[in-house]
């Protein structure tokens, strides 16, 4: 009880409170912009967190993100283009509300189930993450080590279309964690005789490279010409929204627990829990037919998921330091910077931080209301402001703020390459999300494997012996074969 | 995406040659038959397995569905090209000419290749210049670095 008067004390600062408020705008601002993701909103924050405390830092980048998957929505209905990639899924349908006048109720529904899915996602997050912390608590490199790998079977399966470019998207990753001293032999890996390669590829750069950089690059590359939806102003947003949640609520309860199950597991986010939400609610609708001619349910279930995701992926994050999602990926990066090191530990000896999170959480939730739809009734200005001008500028952002993290311009050179990587890996049909799943989970992959190894002295039946890490070996293992027995019984037919 | 495969498989292939002929020198942790070479090794196999399976894939028939090819868009390579040679000039220049000289260049260039009017870049280059050096040397103390305007510094 003392952690959460503490933790209470933490948030409710002048200077934390005003630091969600901007990261917030910021949020809205990035999310709006079509080509702006929310995780690129993270990897250019992280620069400017990196010189905060720790909650301050946490709260900016969940405030932010939690901004942008909403405002996504906005372009979504009024352009036809999502914001970011998590409003992908219901895009045509938003703008095609927009078209038949219903722009309103198209934003409101976005905005409103955004915040009771989003809600919902805090609060799966705040009981369950402490419960499976206590578990955690027992875990031995054995568990650690069949987690790491259940992680990437899930990013590689559930996450991608085609599992080959899974696997080659997951083995750079690796291949990318494997370069320096870090290993359990203590010996010079990939490093060229290079004195900066020796500490391994720095994250941060390397996340700002993937996941801003590209999206600069591909801006520039590929021409579109948006078309506004509509030019009058908008009436009341929140008019219709209660006959809504009357309406549809198996769809918004659906929708948000989708979403947290979706974001919990590694390697898949905000944008997969979406598509599936959208999919699912067509699938059970009672009409089905309405779907893709401006009809708001998809919206609501998708909406509700999308936010919901934020929270799911942060419990895997923080219990045992294995992202939900790219923008997780990111925040242990932080996480690690700050001290504040995920884990069970984290759980016990720093409560107060934890629960700040959540508050933290809860807080960007409720905010979400008044800020976005001061956001909707901005948009159009919002939108009007040419990319072309924006674009540089973050560039140039990215290139300082990549040399900020060590003061070294060894960091500007990998946010270039890791850029250009992102840049053809998109292009190529290689998911991105595998690869930074490798490269945050390499090193704890090869030293749980390592401390095992000794532990068992030779006999790899000792990996299943332990209750919850045999069950999770198997679980592990039946991901890979369930694909696998698919194709050879469709094989014979 | 067909040729693409093709290509990238061929290059995952040779990439993972290579890591498997690095990967031998590496030694083993003491007491233990495996070592720092093991998971390069993993890698190394892996990347082989998926480069020959994209290659083959992508030579067998019916492989792809016709609709996999991409719908025409407008692209323009350039751009991109002028972006990262902007970074590129910085990598190299800034230490020598200083962070006040090179990042208004690098960003008029940007600017122009994304088709910006000549007033507007110039002014959003300078504009943008001093807001970083504002933001990041002034109140998070980034050292950036000042070249031949040091004697102002």
């Amino acid at each position: 009880m003392d952690a959460i008067i503490t933790a209470f004390g933490l948030v409710f600062q002048p200077y934390v409170l005003l630091v969600i408020l901007l990261s917030a705008a910021y949020g809205l601002f990035v999310g709006a912009i079509p080509g702006l993701t929310a995780t690129m909103a993270t990897a250019l924050l992280v620069p400017v967190t990196f010189f905060m405390p720790p909650v301050p830092a946490v709260a900016a980048i969940v405030t932010a993100t939690a901004m942008a998957i909403f405002s996504g929505d906005i372009p979504a209905a009024l352009l036809r283009m999502p914001g970011t990639p998590a409003s992908a899924a219901y895009a045509d349908e938003a703008y095609k509300m927009t078209r038949k006048g219903q722009a309103e109720t198209a934003l409101g529904a976005g905005l409103v189930f955004s915040v009771l899915g989003g809600i919902f996602g805090v609060l799966v997050l705040s009981l369950a993450a402490p419960a499976l912390a206590e578990v955690a608590l027992n875990f031995s490199s054995f568990e650690y080590f069949w987690l790491v790998m259940l992680g990437f079977s899930c990013a590689i399966f559930i996450a991608g279309r085609d599992p080959v470019k899974g696997i080659v998207s997951l083995l750079i990753g690796l291949l990318i964690a494997v370069v320096g001293l870090e290993n359990p032999a203590g010996t010079p890996r990939y490093t060229f005789g290079n004195a900066e390669m020796m500490g391994g590829i720095p994250l941060i750069p390397l996340m700002i490279g993937m996941f801003a950089v590209s999206e600069i690059l591909r801006y520039a590359a590929v021409v579109a010409k948006p078309v506004m939806a509509t030019e009058r102003p908008f009436g009341n947003v929140f008019a219709g929204m209660w006959t809504l949640i009357k309406k549809y609520p198996l769809q918004l309860l659906r929708g948000s627990a989708l979403g947290t199950a979706v974001g919990a597991l590694p390697g898949a986010g905000a944008d997969i829990a979406a598509w599936m939400a959208y999919a699912t609610s067509k699938r059970f609708s009672k009409e089905p037919q309405k779907f893709g001619t401006g009809h708001v349910e998809g919206i609501v279930e998708a909406g509700a998921a999308n936010n919901s995701a934020l929270g799911g992926a942060w419990i895997p994050a923080l219990v045992f330091g294995i992202p939900g999602d790219s923008i997780t990926a990111i925040a242990i990066g932080v996480l690690y910077l700050k001290g504040m090191n995920p884990g069970p530990t984290l759980f016990v000896h720093n409560p107060q931080n934890i629960y700040a999170v959540f508050i933290v959480f809860m807080l960007a939730q409720l905010l979400m209301l008044p800020l976005g739809w001061m956001a909707i009734k901005a948009a159009k200005r919002i939108l009007h402001i040419p990319a072309s001008v924006l674009m540089p500028l973050i560039l140039l952002f990215c290139v300082v703020g990549s040399f900020a993290i060590n003061n070294s311009l060894f960091g500007v050179g990998v946010m270039l390459i890791a850029g250009i990587l992102g840049f053809c890996m998109e292009r190529w049909g290689f998911p991105v999300a595998p690869t930074i799943l490798g490269v945050v989970l390499g090193t704890m992959l090869e030293e749980h494997f390592f401390s095992s190894l000794i532990k068992a002295d030779g006999n790899f039946l000792v990996f299943f012996e332990r209750p919850i890490a045999g069950t999770l070996g198997v679980l592990c293992l039946a991901v890979w074969l369930w694909p696998l027995a698919r194709m050879l019984r469709r094989r014979p037919a | 995406m067909r040729r693409v495969d093709r290509w990238v498989g061929c290059g995952l292939t040779a990439l993972a040659l290579a890591v498997l002929w690095s990967a031998r020198g590496f030694p083993d942790v003491p007491g233990q038959k495996l070592g720092a070479a093991f998971l390069p090794m993993i890698v190394g196999a892996g990347l082989l397995l998926c480069g020959v399976a994209l290659v083959a894939r992508s030579l067998r028939r019916g492989a792809y569905a016709e609709a996999d090819t991409a719908p025409e868009v407008e692209e323009h390579f350039g751009s991109a090209v002028v972006i990262v040679g902007a970074v590129l000039a910085y990598l190299f220049l800034s230490e020598r000419i200083g962070f006040l000289l090179i990042a208004p260049l690098c960003l008029v260039a940007v600017f122009l290749a994304l088709r910006v009017r000549w007033r507007t870049a110039v002014l959003s280059a300078i504009g943008g210049t001093l807001v970083v050096h504002l933001a990041f040397y002034k109140l998070l103390r980034v050292p950036l670095p000042w070249g031949p305007l040091t004697p102002f510094y």
